[in-house]
């Protein structure tokens, strides 16, 4: 997700097309993207960590969060 | 024997054929290499072109910066080498580490092609030692992705150091924190910015020839070595 910080035009621009198919009391959206990775089970959180961290995400500009499912 | 200036060629690289054309016009030998290489072929400078290498694909410059020949460029510009990233091969060199900060969608979400006025605010680089800081300078602007952004510790860093080379003139178009066109690593050897001084080298096909200043900069900076 982009950081709270940083400002997120695209999002902006969501906001306002809710606006227009009719839907209120949406005060802000932020667009930001999702992975699904199939990985052995011998992956640790570590290296899922650091597969977000080096190259999934920027850490400059984006905040993210590993789950497993 | 003349400088040799390398040109990185990625898939999805466009400006590469004019980067070659403005380092030849400048007086410099332009030296061809290929993104899967692990070879910079002993140049004495790199251009990193713009375009959009990988489709953009994850984010602009994210693949490339992870690419074989960057690992060689990273190398070689923490020894000094001089690296100028333009546009895709700024964002390529914020996302290989070697410069602060990074570059994302245009604050109004359309692309923005137009000749675009920018300052040198520093003549203490590599890349812009041929020119007098305050400067202004003409040369094309074509991004989508072109908004700087850094956190506040960083972009204090960079104005107290003087790191922050070019700055729009009457406002960034895109959103760009503090007007930031481009910048420059510690040690002045690397620069990014997203104008195109390689598009600006030719009365025929450019706005002017400010963008020649560049290359032939980066000439006298290796000369003087």
């Amino acid at each position: 997700m982009p950081k709270p910080e940083i400002l997120d035009p695209q999002g902006q621009a969501v906001t306002r097309a809710l606006t227009r198919i009719g839907i209120a009391g949406v005060a802000d959206v932020r667009q930001g993207k999702h992975f699904e990775l199939e990985v052995d089970d011998s992956l640790d959180d570590e290296t899922l960590h650091r597969i977000a961290g080096d190259l999934l995400a920027n850490p400059v500009i984006e905040d993210w969060t590993v789950t497993r499912v | 024997m003349s400088m040799r200036i390398g040109v990185i060629t990625f898939p999805g690289t466009l400006d590469d054929v004019d980067a070659a054309r403005a380092a030849r016009r400048a007086g410099a030998e332009a030296v061809e290499l290929w993104h899967g290489d692990h070879d910079l072929r002993g140049v004495d400078a790199v251009v990193v072109p713009g375009g959009f290498s990988y489709g953009d694909y994850l984010r602009a410059g994210a693949i490339a910066s992870q690419a074989p020949i960057m690992r060689e460029v990273v190398e070689a510009a923490r020894g000094g080498l001089p690296v100028l990233g333009i546009c895709n091969g700024f964002q390529i060199l914020c996302e290989a580490g070697l410069l602060p900060g990074a570059l994302v969608r245009n604050a109004g979400l359309h692309f923005i092609c137009r000749d675009q006025g920018l300052r040198v605010e520093s003549a203490a680089t590599a890349w812009t030692s041929g020119f007098t800081p305050g400067e202004e300078i003409v040369v094309p602007l074509k991004s989508g992705e072109g908004r700087y952004v850094a956190d506040a510790a960083t972009l204090a860093e960079l104005e107290g150091e003087g790191r922050v080379v070019f700055r729009y003139v009457g406002g960034a178009p895109n959103g760009a924190t503090a007007d930031i066109a481009g910048v420059a690593s510690a040690d002045g050897r690397v620069v990014g910015l997203m104008p195109h001084p390689e598009h600006a080298i030719d009365p025929l096909t450019g706005p002017s020839t400010d963008g020649l200043g560049l290359f032939t900069s980066v000439i006298g900076a290796v000369a003087a070595a």
